[in-house]
């Protein structure tokens, strides 16, 4: 499978990753060269084989459902790029 | 800088210990020390003097009254992928370059704990990106160890800061992260010793995320001996990682130094790859007979799908990365890129503040889940990961570790590979399969090439199994008597 600069320009969409239209040639060409590299996995026989989500084989653990931590709004918003009375502040996203 | 540097870790903290030589003395040399190689190692992304200082003060106070945990008074180098309270923790990147956690990472907390001394931030491949160091913001690291024209080498990647540092004697130990081989193969490329321990052995938790299924934290450092001394301060169940694992910790220390007489050790013909310098084939030879000498058993092995290995890490872990990185999305913290909506904003603040290689994964990564060919791409590569464990365990049922070299070869210039993702990743060819199977590996230096630069062994056994790994691993430094060093030109 291959793609094109039209499908470069979706997955950079899909991504929040804002591409000039000058550079999706040079990243179609790199995107390319990997997915062909990949290919080579259709080699492999993984009829009836279950795919391996983690290295740990035991069940996920539970907790008790205690709060354990909080009450650190300064903390919180120490690295905010924009911040006021204790709220981020983010551009507008409802008209 | 005093000779103390040059000690290992076992060796100060036994002088801190006799009071031979106090902690704040060490870390005056250490910082000292690291600021006058960081204009030519660039290895190193922050300092916090007074940080150093004040720890420093507060273990010769422990010092003084004979307490002190296990490496008490000693400094520590952490990658800048760990978040150290305070202290700017970016991955190397510019979308977190204003970036001060107010919270530690679990295994740094248990570094200060055991009473490491907080030394300085060291630099990486952007986000743990990159096969050696070439990706990070603020550039390059220099490999202390210079080619045989005095060419600039790469210390290799992701933990290059890392592994310079401590080839440099610049501090007594550094933590790693590796993803693909991001701690062994930089550990290779600089003579040192590089460990990853079975998956969730070390916890994840406060360490900024790459591919949380791959990503293993752990230590670098001189000796083995040492590199046991680091992983059993870090390592240990932190039920704020939901995969750390709940089992006891071996005492790691311990198994360095004992007989691996009568130990079956496997030497898997699949990691004999075209274009492999002699000298690494010679190397491993070698290490083949060391073993021999000391009593172990050699068995021929296969792992029939080692070379599916890395296309299928070129799968899983973009694809986790694509998700991981979702985060930085300039709202909550660093950067933030204006733009006329908030899509504009998203797209402009990770356009300007990701890299072209972390650009370039998180795209492959977005691809691979996306409507249609999460099949094709996501799902075989996660089915082709469990033949890999199967490689291992039918392994593992006749050997009791494995032996293999831990880079195809040895450091190379800097901008020799950097047009060529591919040529790059090939780097990891060794070292991914450990990370896509979770089990432990690490990297012993063995020797040195005929231009005197240093080749590492990768030893790997069975997930929960770190002892035979420190137990063979130290034979094979014992025999190996690896001593040389890297002139001091920095």
């Amino acid at each position: 499978m291959s793609v094109t600069a039209d499908d470069v320009r979706r997955i950079a969409r899909l991504a929040r990753i804002a591409e000039p239209e000058d550079r999706l040639d040079a990243l179609t060409g790199e995107l390319n060269g990997i997915l062909n590299w990949i290919e080579q996995l259709n080699e492999v026989d993984v009829e009836g084989v279950d795919a391996m989500t983690t290295p740990v084989k035991f069940p996920l653990p539970q907790r008790v459902d205690d709060v354990t931590d909080g009450d650190c709004r300064e903390r919180v918003l120490a690295n905010a790029p924009k911040s006021d009375e204790g709220f981020f502040v983010v551009p507008k996203s409802v008209e | 800088m005093s000779d103390l540097l040059k000690l290992s870790l076992d060796e100060v903290t036994t002088k801190l210990k006799a009071k031979e030589v106090s902690a704040t003395e060490l870390a005056k040399d250490a910082l000292a020390a690291c600021q006058a190689a960081q204009p030519a190692l660039n290895a190193f992304t922050a300092f916090d003097a007074d940080k150093t200082l004040a720890m420093a003060a507060a273990s010769d106070e422990k010092l003084a009254k004979g307490e002190g945990g296990l490496i008490e008074g000693a400094p520590i180098a952490i990658k800048d992928l760990f978040a150290v309270e305070g202290v700017s923790t970016t991955a190397s990147s510019n979308i977190l370059k204003d970036f001060k956690p107010t919270y530690e990472s679990s295994v740094t907390s248990q570094l200060w704990d055991n009473g490491g001394v907080f030394l300085c931030k060291t630099s990486m491949d952007e986000f743990a990106m990159g096969s050696s160091n070439e990706t990070a913001n603020t550039g390059p690291v220099n490999n202390p160890w210079k080619g045989a024209n005095g060419e600039m080498l790469t210390p290799g990647g992701s933990s290059g800061g890392s592994a310079a540092a401590v080839a440099a004697d610049l501090c007594f130990g550094a933590t790693g992260t590796d993803t693909g081989g991001s701690i062994r193969q930089p550990a290779a490329f600089t003579g040192t010793v590089g460990v990853k321990a079975t998956y969730g052995r070390t916890s994840r938790w406060g360490t900024i995320a790459f591919a949380s299924s791959l990503d293993h934290p752990g230590p670098f450092a001189k000796t083995v001996k040492d590199s046991a001394i680091l992983l059993q301060t870090m390592s240990g169940h932190d039920p704020k990682d939901s995969t750390s694992l709940p089992n006891e910790v071996p005492n790691f220390v311990a198994a360095c130094g004992q007989s691996v007489k009568g130990l079956k050790i496997g030497v898997p013909k699949e990691y004999r790859v075209d274009g492999m310098p002699e000298e690494i084939e010679k190397a491993w030879q070698q290490g083949i007979e060391w073993l021999k000498a000391a009593g172990c058993e050699i068995v021929d092995i296969t792992l029939p799908h080692t070379k599916y290995a890395l296309p299928a890490y070129y799968i899983v872990a973009p694809a986790e990365a694509s998700s991981n990185l979702a985060r930085y999305d300039g709202m909550r913290y660093g950067l933030r890129e204006e733009g006329e909506d908030l899509t504009a904003v998203y797209e402009n603040t990770r356009a300007a503040g990701f890299g072209h290689e972390v650009q370039r994964r998180i795209m492959i990564g977005t691809y691979v889940l996306s409507a249609g060919y999460y099949d094709a791409y996501y799902l075989r590569a996660q089915k082709v990961r469990t033949r890999i464990l199967e490689d291992f365990d039918r392994a593992f049922q006749t050997v009791d570790a494995i032996l293999t070299p831990s880079a195809p070869s040895a450091a190379f210039a800097l901008g020799s590979k950097s047009d060529d993702p591919i040529a790059m990743y090939l780097n990891d060819v060794f070292t991914v399969t450990a990370n896509l199977a979770g089990v432990p590996a690490m990297s012993v230096p063995a020797g040195t090439d005929k231009d005197g630069l240093p080749l590492g062994l990768q030893i790997i056994t069975r997930a929960l199994d770190e002892e035979t790994m420190f137990k063979v691993g130290h034979a094979i430094e014992d025999a190996a008597g690896f001593n040389a060093k890297p002139e001091k030109w920095w």
